[in-house]
């Protein structure tokens, strides 16, 4: 598992994906995070960036997520991970943990920068940042697995990067359509799959169980299905 | 079971849907060979090297590695092998010392990494790119084939798989890739499929046939020859009028055909001469020419070669009706390459 890690890890960086990733995703940050406290609206109040980050994943879930599985299934190289000595599970967590290490690690390193700036200027609520900034590694790791799993389903990189792109927006948007629709039932359900809704907790400088618990099964959920994926395919 | 055998596959059959890939094999491997599995493109060799490698997991049957089996116990018996796809697994954007520390972390060695990794290096010849840094995807078809290989003996395994190794090399690495696993047959036992039947003659200690799914044959290369039911055949030049030593040669009971192949020189002539099967002609074809005076001045075994083997094996298998659509498998003979017989004649 460590070796494929520390290879997925190299291999963002041999191309220009790791590079790209990190200049793009610590720009938009430090603008959302500038602009929606102290140069924007002169508040310590980070509400509003943390809504705002989690669009950002709809580009960088599948930036870091479409060439993991699909490119090793065009180029055949995971025969060599699937005749190695290591569990699916293994090869499967270490491929996702590399992707949410260039996550996790760019928004820490960045939001450590952005919050030193906003501590010099006043002191905002640190239970509130704390828990929010839990919240966005949750969903990052969820959305992750997600585009994780739809690597491991197709060959070409671009159908899984545009598959992924679709299912993050689907979970992020359900919410708005949410409003438009009559039926209660349905209403209910699709809040329950919407990750906004769950969201709203961790605002308020609450670590929420329920909703914690539910962005963590996502996450197992789609890398089990990963590796069930595997198996089936080893047996058909 | 005994412990020298390495490999032993047991009623081994693969299902793709209605199509049986692999249909019912059986066959171990013992130590220190070196197995070459052959057959027709299509037969099945890839497939069951998967399923011995683990990659594909059987419809039935069973695979044990040194007596563990591969579907119980993956990590162990992954562990004693090197595997090379018939596609080397390579990532071209890594240097050549890239790859081989990632497998080697992939494997989870223990053996000294930097002394190891440049010891298999020498072998495979790539120690100076290895040394220079270059980047696989800089590297040549052979040089890529050699890496491959480079990755299959990383940790030692006690089993090194080959699918088609020297596929798209050129002669000379031909040659040294197959000095390569003749030296590591001394000491690992080595299963290599191929379709190039010299490559076989040239390396194997031992020879498995595969057709449609199914072993036709299971034999000790040296008694490949054996496998095919078929007449000796024999060249002699013998001086003299061709009518006579026509007569004289058909009066031979032992001797089936004759014939004139032609190529006068001098006053003699080449004949073509066949025997029954397990008779040595030599002697009395001498004696019997000795005696008409007829000089014989020339006399050259013609061995029967794997393709004859081969073809007449495989060619058996067939049902009359399936036998017509696969007919054109045999242009595997016209396949062979030139260079790849003359290399066997030194």
């Amino acid at each position: 598992m460590l070796a494929i890690f520390k290879r997925e890890m190299k291999s963002y960086f041999t191309s220009p994906i790791g590079y790209v990733f990190i200049a793009m995703f610590l720009a938009v940050n430090a603008f959302l995070f500038s602009n929606m406290t102290y140069v924007g609206r002169m508040t310590t109040d980070v509400g509003g960036y943390f809504n705002f980050i989690i669009f950002v994943f709809i580009v960088i879930a599948p930036m870091l997520t479409m060439k993991l599985f699909s490119e090793e299934r065009r180029t055949r190289t995971e025969q060599l991970l699937l005749t190695s000595p290591v569990s699916l599970f293994g090869m499967v967590f270490g491929k996702f943990l590399a992707a949410f290490t260039m996550f996790g690690g760019t928004f820490i390193a960045g939001n450590i920068v952005n919050f030193a700036i906003l501590y010099g200027y006043s002191t905002p609520n640190t239970a509130v940042i704390l828990s929010n900034s839990l919240g966005v590694l949750l969903i990052g790791a969820a959305f992750i697995a997600i585009g994780v799993f739809v690597s491991a389903l197709t060959e070409n990189q671009m159908v899984a990067a545009v598959g992924t792109m679709a299912i993050v927006l689907f979970m992020l948007f359900i919410q708005i359509v949410n409003s438009y629709i009559d039926s209660y039932a349905v209403r209910v359900v699709l809040s329950w799959i919407s990750v906004f809704s769950r969201f709203a907790n961790f605002g308020y400088g609450i670590i929420d169980l329920a909703a914690l618990l539910y962005y963590l099964s996502i996450c197992f959920v789609f890398l089990f299905l990963t590796v069930r994926l595997y198996e089936k395919r080893r047996w058909s | 079971m005994t412990t020298q055998t390495m490999i032993e596959v047991k009623n081994l059959v693969k299902r793709f849907g209605s199509k049986y890939a692999v249909d019912d094999l059986s066959f171990s491997v013992g130590k220190s060979e070196i197995v070459g599995f052959l057959g027709p493109n299509g037969a099945g060799k890839s497939t069951t090297m998967n399923m011995i490698t683990g990659y594909l997991s059987s419809t039935s049957g069973t695979v044990e590695i040194c007596g563990v089996d591969i579907l119980d116990d993956p990590m162990g018996a992954k562990r004693m092998i090197g595997y090379l796809p018939e596609q080397p697994p390579l990532y071209p954007d890594m240097t050549i010392r890239e790859y081989l520390n990632f497998v080697y972390d992939l494997k989870g060695c223990t053996l000294n990494r930097k002394k190891h990794l440049e010891e298999i290096c020498q072998v495979v010849k790539i120690f100076d790119d290895y040394k220079r840094g270059r980047l696989i995807k800089n590297l040549s078809k052979g040089y890529k084939q050699r890496v491959g290989i480079a990755e299959a003996l990383v940790g030692n395994p006690q089993i090194i798989i080959l699918d088609e190794p020297t596929i798209g090399l050129d002669p000379k690495e031909i040659i040294e890739i197959r000095s390569l696993i003749r030296a590591l047959g001394e000491n690992h036992t080595v299963i290599l499929s191929t379709h190039i039947l010299s490559e076989v003659q040239a390396v194997c200690s031992r020879i498995l046939i595969i057709n449609s799914g199914k072993l036709v044959a299971d034999e000790k290369i040296e008694n490949a020859v054996n496998l095919l039911g078929t007449n000796r055949r024999l060249d002699a030049r013998i001086c003299g009028v061709q009518r006579d030593v026509l007569r004289v040669l058909r009066s031979v009971p032992e001797i089936t055909y004759a014939d004139l192949i032609g190529e006068r020189e001098g006053d003699s002539y080449l004949y073509s001469i066949e025997s029954s099967a397990g008779v040595d002609i030599r002697k009395s074809l001498f004696n019997t020419l000795a005696e008409n005076n007829m000089p014989l001045i020339g006399l050259s075994e013609q061995n029967t070669s794997l393709e004859d083997i081969f073809i007449s094996l495989v060619d058996k298998k067939y049902s009359a009706k399936e036998s017509k659509a696969a007919r054109p498998r045999y242009e595997i003979k016209t396949d062979t390459p030139e260079y790849q017989t003359k290399e066997d004649e030194d």
